[in-house]
């Protein structure tokens, strides 16, 4: 079943390939229809998926490479399952976004599944070698996206996103052949399987220059302070398939990453780092937060504050409570809905008016309602607006990170109030007053389409939001897990809130006896 | 009866989904007697319910499970009804139905007349949420959907930028005061390790030291503060007035504002614990009480004077709550609600009626043109100004008689208490007699008419509740006190003294102090504009301070908006773009560079790319040389 939800859209992409290049009409809706049958998989993956239980699930194990003990080993547990849905969620959607494509859609199309394909791969792979692999073939067909369907600066973003990623990949290829290497001394076989390299005994020095390896390839993917430049001009030219899903999914490669590998493999390394990750988290939350509110492009602007959501991830993440780690793997989801949901409504702007700058705005609530609706609805859920999706996965991480990081949550709780400053600034400036422009007062409201492209997205936030358990039921057993495996490995031990008062409790009730 | 008490949220919730996607078909004025069926309802739902706590039966908080939300935090959806949720629920949904009444009146001929109704209805879905929540992550979600519904309806004539920029104001002020809140919660979290009420409250004694304690019941002050505006938050909410009037009524007097004196009374047995933030609660409430009635004094928008007054009277809840008057305070928040949502919806009808003029100095004369307005106003004119047995006086009195009985700090809080409490009545007969009285000073071309019954029945109710509303609390008989006693189980209630000729003596100078104020409002502002110019000048550089409310927005704006935005700019285009960005592609260049001059292949992309790879691998192995000897 794991196979078959990359091997779909791949599939799906050598189809759209085959349509003739003079037939673009059919293009993208033949892609869109073959984009739905991954997210049907997804769908009975999803509810398949045995709740309560932290193995790696529908697992499948065929050798690859025997020499080297390379394997195509596939397995989704709770931390990538919500990952693979939202992938499958948001390729159709950016899909039924892209009818403003109008050059090449046959590549277009194929790029994007091919996208897919490596996303899901990243997400579902189980051995560290076939992880890389897809890792990096992700990096190609964003390149093109980019690089060829973005606008006037298009190569030299693509550049920079592919130069700086590629220079974390190397740092991390090193680490994952030293990982073998390792397991072929100490077991007499290599291997590059997650397990396994999981029960490896490292040197306290060894552990943390992997560690390190690792986190600079997943730094600069989240992307967290201080390389976190490629993001802004990356989304800035990219078209908007491109910035959904390289805000969506491409970017929570990193946090997944360093969720399931730093965390995983390197327990005590993880402990030892959590100074540092936090620090960087926590400068990317207030730093992304206060650079966004003074950007004069609105997509700009939503990259900087994906910078600062990101950043509660890693936070989250490094805090080592369940309560932190539940919502760290839930922001990733609700990330990808809202910061998603941000650039297709700043996408559709652009295709009206050729411009993202906020500047050449204004009153567009009066000549387009529902659009400022949308859009309003969308920024709640990014400011965190209890009853919608992104409140529960930044509370859960502020909540989190207290017990084990006072002084950081404290810090990451004033991004609650820069959101209010740099979304609601921004709302006010393009929608609010009267429509001076004669430009702007002939713009249509959304379409038919555009709104069914919104509604999915919109409807999920509110589920999320209220009903979130639907997605904590499943990721709860993996993330506590982890933090059992971290616990059983080292000194650290998961601060239990509340002990003291539970202390208590349970003396009144032995006086009661 | 019990398990139907999630309808008291769930029929305001309906009421705003439905009027969202088919208000505009229903148009006027159904889709307003929709919304205002809907709380209504609830509030039929909420009495049903509250009987028996009015029977005395209902000694324990009962509790009704929706579904779990967060379990990793045990926060889930539970509704607890006690006797302060009933009494919240009452004041919400009662008041809120009667301001729903008024706006079908007031809102007629706007465009956008269904969309308002929908934002009401699910302000008051949102205001429900937070009195009835179980658990502070429930209430802190209704905490944030009123200040949603504040935002949008605040800002609801959006096309006015003034109206934009007050709503957000609204909202950054309030999430600064949330900063805090949160904070709170966290604190709470990691010393009970959970947020529900029974598992914090009833362990709150054993669990917390005292500066625990303390620290959590400043925090719950700095989101109190924001969202009761008080010093120093209050700065959003003279700038929400740029709302609809109903909405100044039921969110900016009635309802949302008073959340800050919800909470605190409902932390009772954390501030308990924590004398000191009980001081901090008490004195930031003197403080915002006497300031904010200076400010009211100067001003002659006619809803500015009624936004100040607010701040005010709020702080005067928070006097009494941080002294431990919970019963006191909340009483205060009951009778308030009814003068101030009616002091609100007349100013409302005055505008309406003066063809959307809000400056008093060009009213005057109206009570002939007005009549009811001009009635129900006075009548709660003098309840805010303290005149028995108006409803004011007794819950005003309450207050005035804990602080007097809190020590030598507390009567340092009465005397500032009373002062406000002249003040009130001054600016409060000011405020009337120019509207109502004296000789027209309308524009051209105004003709004041008294407004539908639509809007003056809502306004006669409320008149008959700021008269009687009083009675529920006497020194004589102590109704509410016994009501609200089993929501404050355990917890040491501040009392004014039970010796009548103490509470005689109080009174009298309470009254006196009130009569005082409305004496001098009356002789001066009773008279031609002239005269008062005279007086006015009399007070100097003072005056002009009150009328320009002390200048703290510029203060703000100098202080911490523009500094704010500098340092945004600069971090932004003087570090962001030239250093971080300029150093990374600095190694970039340098790569390039590098490449280019080795030639080891020709294509730039994968060149680069290349020598990155083999860079990286060659680390890899000099590491292991290196630094994995146990390779």
């Amino acid at each position: 079943m794991l196979t078959s939800l990359i091997v779909v859209p791949a599939v799906a992409a050598l189809i759209v390939a085959l349509v003739p290049s003079r037939r673009s009409e059919l293009h993208l809706p033949l892609g869109f229809g073959l984009s739905v049958i991954p997210l049907a998989i997804a769908g009975v993956l999803f509810f398949e998926f045995e709740t309560g239980s932290a193995a790696m699930q529908f697992t499948e194990h065929v050798p690859w490479y025997e020499p080297w003990g390379i394997a195509w080993s596939l397995g989704v547990d709770g931390i990538s399952l919500g990952m693979i849905v939202l992938t499958t969620i948001l390729i159709p959607i950016s899909l039924a976004a892209s009818t403003h494509i109008d050059q090449r859609v046959k590549e277009f199309v194929v790029f994007t599944l091919l996208l897919e394909a490596g996303l899901i791969g990243t997400f579902l792979a189980t051995d560290l070698f076939l992880f890389f692999v897809f890792f990096e073939a992700v990096l190609v067909p964003m390149y093109f996206i980019i690089g060829i369907w973005g606008s006037e600066r298009r190569i030299y973003a693509a550049v920079k996103f592919f130069l700086y990623t590629a220079f974390g990949s190397a740092f991390m290829l090193a680490a994952i052949i030293a990982l073998g290497l390792i397991h072929a001394s100490q077991t007499g076989a290599p291997s590059f399987e997650l397990a396994d390299l999981m029960s490896l005994e490292f040197s306290g020095s060894q552990e943390r220059w992997l560690f390190a390896a690792f986190a600079i390839a997943f730094a600069i993917k989240v992307p967290l302070f201080p390389v976190h430049t490629w993001l802004p001009d990356a989304h800035v030219e990219a078209p908007t398939a491109g910035s959904v899903l390289l805000a969506g999914v491409m970017l929570k490669l990193g946090t997944y990453g360093l969720l399931r590998f730093n965390l995983g493999l390197f327990p005590q390394a993880s402990v030892d780092f959590i100074p540092l990750m936090a620090t960087l988290a926590v400068i990317g939350i207030v730093y992304g937060a206060i650079v966004a509110i003074v950007q004069p492009d609105l997509k700009k602007l939503v990259a900087y504050s994906s910078v600062s959501h990101l950043g509660f991830i890693v936070l989250g993440t490094f805090a080592l409570t369940s309560a932190g780690l539940q919502g760290a793997v839930i922001q990733n989801i609700n990330h990808g809905l809202t910061t998603g949901a941000l650039f297709l409504l700043v996408g559709m702007l652009y295709e009206r008016r050729h411009t993202k700058k906020i500047a050449e705005f204004g009153g567009l609530a009066k000549v387009m309602p529902i659009f400022a609706g949308v859009f309003l609805f969308t920024t709640f859920a990014s400011i965190g607006l209890p009853g919608l999706n992104g409140f529960v996965g930044e509370f859960l991480v502020l909540i989190g990170t207290y017990p084990t990081l006072q002084v950081f949550a404290i810090i990451a709780a004033s991004g609650v109030i820069f959101a209010a400053v740099y979304l609601l600034w921004a709302y006010e400036r393009v929608f609010t007053g009267e429509p001076d422009r004669e430009e702007n007062k002939v713009l249509s409201d959304l379409s038919g389409r555009e709104i069914a492209v919104l509604a999915p997205l919109v409807v999920l936030m509110v589920v999320l939001g209220l009903y979130p358990k639907i997605l904590l039921d499943r990721t709860a057993a993996s993330t506590e897990a982890v933090l059992d495996r971290i616990e059983a490995v080292t000194d650290y031990e998961v601060p239990e809130p509340g002990r003291l008062a539970d202390v208590f409790v349970v003396a009144e009730s032995e006086e009661g006896e | 009866m019990i398990e139907l008490l999630p309808l008291v949220i769930a029929l305001p919730l309906a009421g705003a989904v439905f009027l969202h996607f088919f208000g505009r078909r229903i148009g006027e004025p159904a889709s307003g007697w929709i919304a205002t069926l809907a709380i209504g309802a609830a509030f039929v739902v909420g009495l049903v319910n509250a009987v028996p706590a009015f029977t005395g039966e209902l000694h324990h908080a009962e509790h009704v499970a929706i579904w779990d939300w967060m379990p990793a935090i045990g926060a889930s959806l539970e509704i607890q009804w006690d006797a302060l949720s009933v009494l919240m629920t009452l004041v919400v949904t009662g008041v809120g139905t009667l301001i729903h009444v008024f706006a079908i009146g007031y809102m007629h001929g706007d465009p956008r007349f269904s969309r308002f109704f929908t934002y009401l209805n699910l302000f008051a879905a949102s205001m429900l949420t937070l009195v009835l929540a179980g658990n502070f992550a429930m209430l802190f979600m209704g905490w944030e959907l009123v200040g949603l519904c504040s935002y949008l309806l605040i800002s609801f004539w959006y096309t006015k930028p003034s109206a934009a920029a007050a709503g957000k104001k609204a909202f950054v002020v309030n999430r600064i005061g949330d900063f805090g809140f949160m904070v709170a919660l966290m604190l709470i979290f990691l010393n009970f390790g959970t947020l529900s009420y029974g598992g914090v409250f009833e362990r709150a004694g054993e669990v917390l030291t005292t500066g625990t304690a303390v620290a959590i019941g400043l925090l719950l002050l700095v989101g109190a503060a924001g969202k009761s505006a008080q010093v120093p938050l209050y700065v959003w909410l003279p700038d929400a007035m740029e709302g609809p009037t109903p909405v100044s009524a039921l969110i900016h007097a009635a309802t949302m504002v008073t959340a800050g004196v919800y909470v605190v009374s409902r932390a009772a047995a954390i501030f308990e614990l924590a004398p000191a933030a009980g001081y901090a609660v008490a004195t930031v409430g003197a403080v915002t009480a006497l300031w904010a009635a200076t400010i009211a004094i100067g001003q002659s928008d006619i809803k500015k004077v009624l936004a100040y007054s607010t701040v005010s009277q709020l702080g005067y809840m928070f006097l009494a709550a941080g002294l431990g008057g919970y019963v006191a305070a909340v009483f205060h928040l009951m009778t308030h609600a009814f003068f101030k949502a009616l002091l609100f919806l007349g100013s409302g009808s005055v505008i309406h009626g003066m063809a959307d003029e809000q400056d008093m100095r060009k009213m005057g004369g109206l009570r002939k043109h007005m009549p009811t307005t001009a009635a129900t106003m006075g009548v709660a004119t003098l309840a805010i100004a303290g005149i028995p047995p108006l409803a004011g006086f007794w819950s005003k009195d309450e207050i005035l008689g804990v602080a007097f009985e809190g020590g030598t700090y507390g009567q340092v809080l009465w005397v500032v208490g009373l002062i406000t409490a002249m003040l009130t009545a001054f600016y409060m007969t000011r405020q009337w007699v120019m509207v109502f009285m004296g000789e027209p000073r309308w524009d051209d071309g105004v003709h004041p008419h008294e407004s539908p019954r639509v809007m003056t029945i809502p306004l006669v109710i409320l008149a008959v509740l700021s008269v009687v509303g009083g009675l529920v609390n006497t020194p004589f008989r102590l109704g509410l006190e016994h009501f609200l006693h089993p929501a404050f189980e355990g917890i040491d209630l501040a009392h004014p003294s039970e010796e009548m000729s103490v509470f005689a003596i109080l009174a009298a100078v309470s009254v006196l102090a009130g009569v005082a104020g409305i004496a001098v409002g009356y002789l001066v502002y009773n008279r031609p504009p002239a005269r008062w110019t005279k007086f006015q000048e009399g007070f100097g550089g003072l005056w002009t301070a009150w009328e320009q409310a002390y200048r703290v927005d510029d203060i703000y704006g100098a202080t911490i908006v523009k500094p704010g935005k500098r340092l945004a700019d600069a971090a932004a285009f003087k570090f962001d773009l030239p250093v971080i960005d300029g150093l990374v592609n600095g190694a970039g260049w340098l790569v390039r560079t590098v490449g280019s001059k080795l030639r080891v292949v020709q294509t730039g992309l994968v060149r680069n790319y290349g020598v990155l790879f083999v860079a990286g691998v060659l680390a890899a192995v000099i590491w292991m040389v290196v630094a994995g000897g146990g390779v």
